[in-house]
């Protein structure tokens, strides 16, 4: 669902010690962030490890691991958060880029992951 | 007997324009209330920043009313979710559960509906316990009787013994119309076919949906005809959706306060080819119904992936259709041309 709206276009940039990109939670409403298990970035093939992964939205920057006890913060509809992976570096030009999001949805009785890719340019 | 069905939309018909911003809340009530569609139904956590875990600013809460205001709506209902698996490896505990649908009912009045829907998974028990507050508040709970649930399933039969026993009149149901699937949707069959199911399976799982043949012999016989992954998922639909009757609706009438207008495709002469709606509206009629039909458009995760959804029309559609189903004499259309 909104899986091909999920990654943000033209949203691939270098950060300090890494590269981000733009997301939305691929699901017809927000999400409170305990819920949000996992988000597995991949480039090129490369799948990053979960410590490097950060997860910012409205100026608030967390790891994977703080987002699963973080119970007062969300990731809002259509909501635009911030992934940044550290420790990487991308060179300029064409990548391929993919993102999983495993949500842990209470009336579900499974654990579903939204995988979703895009070309994304960094600007040299 | 005497009915009063009236129309509207859940705003989740338009999730794919709202999501990127293409409409935004206030435009999505203006087509809403101009397609005479004037109940408006919420997800809350869809349609306000914020709910529940951060809140929901006064300001966002006055543009609401404002923009009801404005084009005459009605607020019927706020969908809630209760995320019960907040904590990882852990339920929530029974009384936060119950803590947390009272702030959905706050939230509710707040927005002015009469009725907050909870999902079919909540237990009774919570919303027994939530009920006196809820009657405190003039709002009505409604459990979403959704597939593969159904009116003759022992979970829902449990939920209509518990509210019989507590005596309260703030618990009842909310039937989505998805449960009365009478013929297989054609979005799905043609989603199934992209994904790589061989035109001879789909074809084979399109009539036994119709012959009404038990999911479990549809899924043997697709994995011999040599069917796999989106074929066996394709039959697996089956386990999930089933052509229950409308009919059932019947001994419930006095708990149903709102009503789901589930649709998946409307066609360009205003038919919904999987969901029988003259049916329903009859049995609608018939048991005396008096609320909405909110419109509940959800083709868009279907046909997302090779077309860009458009929401507006499809409720237009299914508008017109429930028009003339209900002997309104003017014909619903849009009065403010749509942005190119």
């Amino acid at each position: 669902m909104m899986d091909h709206k999920m990654i943000v276009a033209g949203s691939l940039k270098a950060v300090e010690g890494g590269f981000a990109l733009e997301a939305r939670l691929p699901y017809y409403r927000g999400l409170g962030l305990s819920m949000v298990e996992d988000i597995a970035v991949t480039v090129d093939g490369t799948t990053y490890p979960r410590e490097a992964v950060r997860f910012t939205v409205r100026d608030t920057t967390y790891t994977l691991d703080e987002m699963e006890t973080c119970y007062d913060n969300r990731w809002n509809f259509g909501e635009k958060a911030l992934i940044s992976v550290l420790g990487a570096e991308l060179a300029p030009g064409d990548h391929k880029v993919t993102v999983a999001v495993r949500k842990r949805i209470s009336y579900l009785p499974f654990v579903p992951t939204m995988t979703a890719s895009k070309d994304l340019a960094l600007a040299a | 007997m005497t009915y009063d069905i009236k129309r509207g939309v859940s705003l989740y018909s338009y999730q794919n324009e709202t999501f990127d911003g293409t409409l935004t809340r206030d435009d999505v009530i203006r087509i809403s209330c101009e397609l005479g569609a004037n109940g408006i139904e919420v997800i809350g956590e869809q349609s306000f920043w914020g709910w529940p875990e951060c809140g929901v600013n006064e300001a966002d809460v006055a543009a609401w009313h404002e923009s009801m205001k404005r084009y005459g709506g009605v607020g019927v209902s706020h969908d809630f979710m209760l995320d019960y698996k907040r904590y990882k490896g852990r339920p929530m505990p029974f009384d936060e559960q119950v803590a947390s649908v009272k702030k959905d009912i706050d939230f509710g009045a707040m927005l002015g509906v009469k009725f907050i829907r909870a999902l079919v998974s909540i237990t009774p028990e919570v919303l027994v316990a939530a009920a006196p507050y809820a009657e405190e508040k003039g709002i009505k709970i409604l459990i979403e009787v959704h597939a593969p649930l159904h009116f003759d399933h022992p979970w829902i039969i449990r939920h209509a013994e518990a509210f019989e026993k507590s005596g309260s009149d703030a618990l009842g149901f909310l039937p989505d119309m998805g449960m009365f699937v009478f013929k297989f949707p054609n979005v799905w069959k043609e989603k199934f076919m992209r994904l790589g199911v061989p035109k001879n399976i789909a074809d084979y799982i399109e009539k036994a949906y119709e012959d009404r043949v038990l999911s479990e012999y549809v899924i043997l016989d697709v994995r011999e005809m040599g069917g796999t992954g989106p074929a066996i998922a394709m039959a697996e639909t089956l386990r999930h959706n089933a052509a229950f009757e409308p009919k059932r609706m019947l001994d419930y009438m006095h708990r149903i306060h709102n009503i789901h207008g589930k649709f998946y495709e409307m066609t360009e002469d205003y038919v919904e080819p999987s969901i029988p709606y003259d049916e329903i509206v009859k049995v609608l009629k018939q048991g005396g119904y008096k609320g909405y039909i909110c419109s509940e458009y959800e083709g868009n995760r279907w046909i997302e992936d090779v077309e860009e959804p458009n929401s507006v029309e499809q409720v237009r559609r299914q508008q017109v259709m429930l028009a003339r189903l209900l002997g309104e004499t003017e014909t619903p259309a849009l009065k403010t041309p749509l942005a190119a």
